[in-house]
């Protein structure tokens, strides 16, 4: 237990990524203001190739470990590998909806708020102590509140931003409450020094309550059941770049950061939560796939689905081991490529029609062979079918609980069938099914790319995993090294 | 260099055919032309690699003793460090064996490929047809080089989806389509065993790499028992079983005749179903340790020889009739890895790529020649309007009867000699009586297709050069393919063999009995169909043996029986399943989905969009929570007393 020493010297270049995330989300402001209306739509570019530079940055940066003020900043590949998942989510948001957002307006805010929401990310997956969590959740989460209701002249956007912000105020404060318990109870931030403390002390009923209060405003991060429910208002309401961003970036990292305060501060008492997270993450299994069902709109849809989906990241959990840590990361960076692929089609779609209808994306294998190909192939790795990379990280999630949860796995397995009912009705409407109109939809360049780029990797994870797995496996290793 | 190049490189001769069928399939497939020269100019490049290797592997004899393997991780279950994690290569490993096969491979793919330009033209399917060739070739290749057995297998189940393709290639054809799926569901039965077998394997020696698995099944009683390792044998032989067209489940072989000529001869007779073969010869460690598992071997081997020879007899098609050949020719192979040579099945593995690739292309050419009439009773005296096409079929008539000095005569006395040697003696006289019956059926057609009478309704013309090209190089492979395996100087034996090379004396005796056999069955047929102008005799003897020769034209009634036991047995109990699956099966889904269903429903009630309702379930959710961890946790009770852990 030492007290902050702030005469430590702190070596800046170890927060090289941070700043120039920082940076870039400042420049884009500036370049907000001075540019002229017209030119705008290039700042999206900026953006685009900003952070493309910057993950070529994070990756020389690989194998870097230390920790920053007596554990406060945690630097491990671990924290690394998220950061890149994070700017890699980020990235493809940018590229694949740039007209979308040229048609919303407000250029600047928007690309500078996203950049910002992923700089409170990264910052969560560096966080070593309770303040560094709390001060990078919010950051992300305000950022994210402001994208939400970009859309100001609709009502759904701000009635989706006016739920988000009531509702995530409400579960921070939960959260702060477990936060400062934890600190009451052991009298340090530090996650390694709380872990220490906890290990000499008894459990008390105070910290089971401190636990109970962290799942809970962590739960909401990840919308977990029943921390769920303003998910789907929210993912239907914003604008549909924001939903893909809120899928998978906001969700990653708050796995990061679970999976940091779990496994790393609180160890301790894992025989109080393993099974707390594993029956959270059961219940959210089947709430999730089971509402999806008779969704219509394919925003919902895919809300749903993705609250499913957090379910079965959640088993990665339970274990609180390397190989479960693994399967968390290499789902979540399997889920951005899925996700970004369903959502930039969802977006494209709407631009195009004006409609977020499943009943309207009739025949759409006719209209844009490739949007419906890239579309269908998201959803079946969702639904985890082999060959796609979902088939293989479910693989290595339930593969964790085999042993000890195995009423686990058969929620999963049988849910997982139940999930194929209604991403393949997705798939019928827009393979079987005539079109009202049939006039083809020309899919601009940069989404084309996107479209390519998502479509690939879920295929090439799915048939070789093998260097992804690698990478994975050293990041989770550095996870314990601390 | 180039050497060092080719054998480090080895898996780009899979990997260009592959590459081709891509290319072929999403840019080139509407100019026929260029996807033509992909196809063809892939096969060949990797052929000269395939050759390279093959030259760098049969100079060194370092590799007969430790192969060349290298091997990149596919994936790997479970984290490092933990023991029972599961790690999958995909490799190559290159020894005398592998290198040879792909070298046949190749070689024979290229001038297939090559005579298929000219075979399939104004074939609406054209590109297509180069694409699937290309994708077999591809396949076929990455079996013979897989440095483990889950690699092959799935190499494997490539090869077998090609064949499906391929068989059915003119969809137009109900028999082709039949034909396609019978092989493909035969094979898929046998392929069951197969993967069983592998399975054991893996849960038994975790591993099913080729190398590791061979030291770990050479020391079994460390693992398991000799039960245990009998039933992994059988499971693993039912694969080729299938594939290699081995009774019973010769049944697809010769129905796969339907599908286009240069199919017939790339898949059907040279190099897919030998993949059966191949793999025997790739796990002879296992098979060498079980001694009955090398006797089911051998039996079925000699038994399939035997059998299929018989068939043969009395069918009319000439592709059947070559068919059929094929199916026997698989059982000598068989019957020399049962009796433990290696050698003298690989060595007609060869030699037998040759002729077989041979005839079925100078069968394709015949039949391109009279616009596919296939019975050989309306064809005749051919030899003199198609010289290269006649001529050469002949050499490969010779080969396959077995008269030195060509290449099937060295083959099949390696493999009567070690069947006498290991005193196998009633495998030894199926094999000659075999031998005696394969003359004279081969010699039947022959003297019916191309000598005796022409026929005047037929106008035959020699085909093009792309046809006859192939012919001609294959005829020099029938001719002298077997030269490297000559009892008094045998290369092939030094290099291609199980455990020691063994040389045993050699035995004249056999080799006299060999060409007195062929020479008097040719005799016979010539004396039976070329001699006797009206066939009398042979009418007559079909007339004595009604029976028997109703029995042999109809494949002893197998495909009937299989037929009956469907509709008997397997036809029944779906009947009875059927009914079963209507109201059980069938309500208990619809039961299950219409309460999926309407639970999600249900469950949307409480996503009324209101932000009070939503914050109420968000604190009900933590007081559930808190219940959740109190009950879950260690000792909850004492915890909730404030008590201590």
């Amino acid at each position: 237990m030492t007290p902050f020493d702030f005469s430590i010297p702190i070596n800046p270049s170890a927060l090289t990524l941070e700043m120039l995330v920082a940076a870039l989300g400042l420049g884009i402001l500036i370049l907000g203001i001075i540019s002229p209306k017209g030119a705008r739509s290039g700042l999206g570019w900026v953006s685009f190739l900003g952070l493309m530079g910057i993950i070529g940055v994070a990756i020389t940066m690989w194998g870097q470990s230390g920790e920053l003020l007596a554990g406060m900043y945690l630097l491990d590949n671990y924290a690394l590998f998220w950061k890149i998942t994070f700017m890699v989510a980020a990235a493809l948001v940018i590229l694949g909806n740039m007209r979308y957002v040229d048609k919303v307006g407000n250029q600047a805010e928007y690309y500078s708020l996203t950049i910002f929401a992923t700089l409170g990310m990264m910052v969560m997956a560096s966080a070593g102590d309770l303040m560094t969590l709390y001060l990078g959740l919010e950051l992300m989460t305000i950022a994210f509140v402001i994208l939400v209701c970009l859309r100001k002249t609709d009502n759904k956007s701000v009635e989706a931003g006016m739920k988000y912000i009531l509702l995530a105020g409400m579960s921070s404060a939960v959260l702060l409450y477990g936060l400062s318990l934890l600190y009451g109870l052991t009298g340090s931030v530090i996650m390694l020094d709380i872990s220490r403390i906890i290990a000499m002390q008894p459990v008390s009923p105070a910290l089971v309550l401190a636990l109970v209060m962290i799942i809970a405003g962590l739960g909401f991060k990840i919308s977990a059941v029943p921390f769920h429910m303003w998910s789907p208002d929210v993912y239907e309401g914003a604008p549909t770049p924001v939903t893909s961003f809120l899928s998978m970036g906001s969700k990653a990292a708050s796995f990061a950061i679970i999976l940091r305060l779990f496994i790393t501060a609180l160890p301790g008492v894992w025989e109080n939560w393993a099974m707390v997270i594993a029956i959270l993450a059961g219940i959210t299994i089947i709430i999730g796939n089971l509402v999806a069902m008779p969704q219509t709109n394919i925003k919902r849809l895919l809300a749903y689905s993705s609250i499913a989906q957090a379910g079965y990241i959640m088993v990665g959990m339970v274990t609180a081991s390397e190989a479960g840590i693994k399967g968390v990361m290499f789902y979540a960076f399997l889920y951005v490529f899925a996700t970004a692929g369903a959502f930039t089609v969802a977006a494209y779609f709407y631009n195009v029609t004006g409609s977020d209808e499943l009943k309207d994306y009739a025949g759409l294998s006719q209209r844009s062979p490739l949007m419906a190909a890239v579309m269908l192939v998201a959803l079946l790795s969702m639904a985890g079918i082999p060959p796609l990379a979902g088939f293989v990280g479910k693989f290595y999630l339930f593969k964790t609980i085999v042993d000890g949860y195995l009423w686990l796995v058969f929620i999963g397995l049988i849910m997982s069938m139940v999930s194929v009912y209604y991403y393949l009705r997705v798939a019928l409407v827009m393979y079987r099914d005539e079109p009202k109109d049939p006039s083809p939809i020309n899919v601009s360049g940069p989404v084309t790319v996107t479209l390519i780029l998502t479509m690939l990797v879920t295929l090439i994870i799915g048939i070789y995993p093998g260097p992804l797995s690698e990478v994975v496996n050293s990041a989770a290793h550095s996870f314990f090294l601390h | 260099m180039l050497v060092e190049f080719a054998m480090m490189h080895a898996w780009l001769v899979p990997l260009l055919p592959a590459l081709a069928f891509l290319v072929i399939v999403f840019l080139t497939r509407p100019f026929e032309k260029l996807s033509a020269i992909i196809a063809v100019g892939s096969m060949a490049i990797a052929c000269v690699i395939a050759s390279f290797a093959a030259y760098g592997i049969f100079t060194n004899h370092e590799y007969t003793k430790t192969p060349l393997v290298y091997a990149a991780k596919w994936l790997s279950l479970g984290m490092p460090g933990v023991t029972d994690s599961l790690m999958v290569h995909v490799g190559v490993q290159l020894d005398p064996v592998s290198a040879m096969m792909m070298f046949m491979v190749s070689f024979i793919s290229t001038f297939i490929f090559l005579y298929s330009v000219g075979y399939m033209k104004g074939d609406p399917g054209y590109s297509v047809f180069f694409a699937y060739l290309s994708l077999f070739g591809a396949s076929m290749l990455l079996l013979v080089i897989s440095s483990n057995l889950l690699q092959m297998f799935v190499a494997w189940e490539l090869v077998g989806l090609c064949s499906y393709l391929l068989i059915g290639f003119y969809t137009h054809k109900i028999s082709a389509r039949e034909a396609a799926k019978k092989a493909f569901v035969t094979c898929r039965v046998a392929d069951f065993g197969l993967l069983l077998g592998l399975l054991a394997l893996q849960i038994t020696f975790g591993t099913l790499n080729l190398v590791e698995l061979g030291e770990k099944i050479h020391n079994f009683q460390e693992y398991t028992s000799i039960g245990m390792l009998t039933l992994i044998a059988v499971l693993v032989f039912i694969g080729p079983i299938g594939k290699s067209g081995q009774f019973p489940l010769h049944v697809w072989l010769p129905d796969a005749m339907e599908g286009p000529t240069p199919v017939s001869a790339l898949i059907h007779a040279a190099t897919m179903v030998v993949a059966g073969v191949y793999l025997v010869g790739r796990t002879m460690f296992l098979f060498h340790e079980v001694e009955s598992a090398m006797q089911l071997v051998a039996v079925t081997g000699a038994f399939t020889a035997l059998f299929a020879a018989t068939i043969a007899l009395t069918q009319r098609e000439i592709k059947r009739i070559l068919a059929y050949s094929t199916v026997s020719q698989l059982g000598y192979m068989m019957l020399a890895l049962g009796v433990g040579s290696l050698t003298a099945g690989m060595f007609h593995m060869w030699t037998h790529a040759f002729f077989k690739a041979l005839m079925f292309l100078a069968a394709g050419s015949v039949l391109t020649a009279l616009h596919h009439k296939a019975d050989v009773w309306e064809m005749g005296g051919l030899i003199k309007k198609m010289p290269i096409t006649g001529w050469t079929f002949v050499i490969g008539g010779l080969a396959i009867a077995g008269i030195p000095p060509f290449a099937g005569f060295w083959s099949k006395d390696e493999i009567l000699v070690a069947t006498l040697a290991e005193g196998h003696y009633v495998l030894f006289a199926m094999a000659a009586f075999t031998a005696f019956l394969t003359a004279f059926y081969m010699w039947r057609m022959i003297f019916l297709v191309f000598f005796g009478d022409e026929k005047p309704e037929n106008h035959p013309q020699e085909s093009p050069w792309t046809m006859t090209v192939p012919l001609i190089v294959l005829a020099v492979g029938a001719i002298g393919a077997g030269w490297f395996g000559t009892p008094w100087y045998n290369v092939w034996a030094e290099w291609i063999y199980f455990g020691e090379p063994h040389h045993g004396p050699i035995n004249y005796g056999a080799m006299l009995l060999s060409i007195v056999l062929a020479g008097s069955g040719i005799y016979l047929a010539y004396t039976m169909y070329l001699k006797d102008a009206q066939k009398k005799r042979a009418r007559k003897l079909a007339e004595w043996f009604g029976p028997v020769y109703r029995m042999l034209y109809n494949k002893y009634y197998i495909d009937e029986l299989y037929l009956w036991f469907n509709h008997a047995l397997v036809d029944g109990t779906a009947r009875l399943f059927y009914l079963f699956d209507l109201y059980v099966v069938d309500g208990l889904v619809n039961g299950i989905g219409t309460f999926t269903k309407s639970s999600g429903d249900g469950l949307r009630v409480f996503q009324t969009g209101r932000l009070q309702n939503y914050a109420l379930i968000f604190f009900l959710g933590v007081l559930a929570v808190a219940v959740l961890v109190t009950f879950t946790g260690p000792s909850a009770a004492s915890l909730v007393l404030g008590g201590v852990k």
